[in-house]
């Protein structure tokens, strides 16, 4: 059965919330792996999970990504294993430059926390191959620096590789600049590395995994990885 | 071995959106001062650091701004190297 690890930086906040999603609600195996371990060889996934590790301290994730975990996590990807990055999960593959771009402020200057429609513009990814193309999910944002930010040129590349995963857009699908909770370029809300294996996106999947919540679409993602590990 | 003051200055690039800057600018219009045309927000990092000469603690200094100090993404940075005199 697949196995799931889920780092725990000092300061990693969803880290349960993540071991809840997989071991509880879904069932699977999953372990924490404290970010100075560097063996990452039991684990078939690696999910590095939101909070704000190193209290944020000079940018979002720029420390944790020197975390002697890391090294693991970038051969780890580089071995073609899916790895999801989750809000400070994203920003801390950002800043290690496993994923291309920047983390800027929330063009509001507020934390934001609320549910957000996400249009899926790539369903050929280990976390969104169960995902039908087109379909709109619905995921909560819960963060004060998810304002992604990449030069115009790079933003065409991701654009046209199909690296662009997610997108925030209103109930119909649409992409509209109110349905855009940090100011992010293209409304982007998740991307991913040029073979596909790696994702960061800012939305909160673990937290939308039990109606109770308010919602389920959040165990597509790791549906969709579950039976990508499966059947790979 | 001397003893240097460094200060480090990280600014957004130019093109790169300072939503702070954009509401202290606005902020500073609000109480009055009306000739604030714009402002942008960046930070001031000071280091007491050792070293043989200004140079090899330039080349230092810089490799840290590379590799943490500065996101090359989104920021630049300028190196200032005092002699400490206060150490």
């Amino acid at each position: 059965m697949p196995k799931f690890g889920v780092i725990v930086f000092p300061g990693s906040n969803c880290d349960y919330d993540c071991y809840n999603a997989l071991k509880n609600i879904l069932s699977y195996e999953c372990e924490y792996v404290w970010h100075e371990e560097q063996d990452l060889s039991d684990f078939d996934c690696v999910v590095i999970p939101g909070g704000f590790s190193y209290g944020d301290y000079l940018r979002t994730g720029s420390i944790a990504r020197f975390s002697p975990v890391m090294e693991s996590v970038k051969s780890f990807a580089e071995d073609g294993k899916p790895v999801i990055g989750i809000c400070n999960g994203f920003q801390i593959l950002v800043e290690s430059g496993i994923l291309p771009g920047a983390f800027l402020k929330n063009n509001s200057l507020k934390f934001v926390c609320k549910w957000t429609n996400l249009s899926v513009e790539n369903t050929d990814t280990p976390f969104t191959c169960s995902i039908k193309p087109g379909e709109i999910i619905k995921i909560p944002v819960a963060h004060g620096e998810g304002n992604f930010y990449i030069e115009d040129h790079s933003l065409d590349d991701l654009i046209s590789s199909s690296q662009v995963v997610f997108r925030y857009c209103d109930e119909n699908g649409t992409p509209a600049v109110s349905s855009n909770p940090n100011g992010s370029v293209h409304n982007i809300a998740g991307i991913c590395n040029p073979s596909g294996n790696v994702i960061g996106m800012m939305p909160h999947p673990e937290r939308s995994c039990e109606d109770i919540i308010g919602g389920t679409d959040g165990k597509l993602i790791f549906e969709s990885v579950f039976s990508w590990i499966e059947s790979n | 071995m001397n003893k240097y003051f460094v200060k480090i200055e990280v600014k957004l690039k130019p093109l790169v959106l300072d939503p702070q800057g954009k509401a202290v600018s606005s902020a500073l219009n609000n109480l009055g001062y009306n000739k604030v045309k714009n402002s942008r927000i960046g930070k001031l990092i000071e280091l007491n650091i050792e070293g043989d000469s200004e140079e090899e603690v330039k080349e230092s200094v810089t490799e840290m701004c590379n590799k943490l100090l500065a996101n090359t993404v989104i920021e630049n940075y300028s190196i200032h190297i005092t002699e400490d005199v206060n150490a």
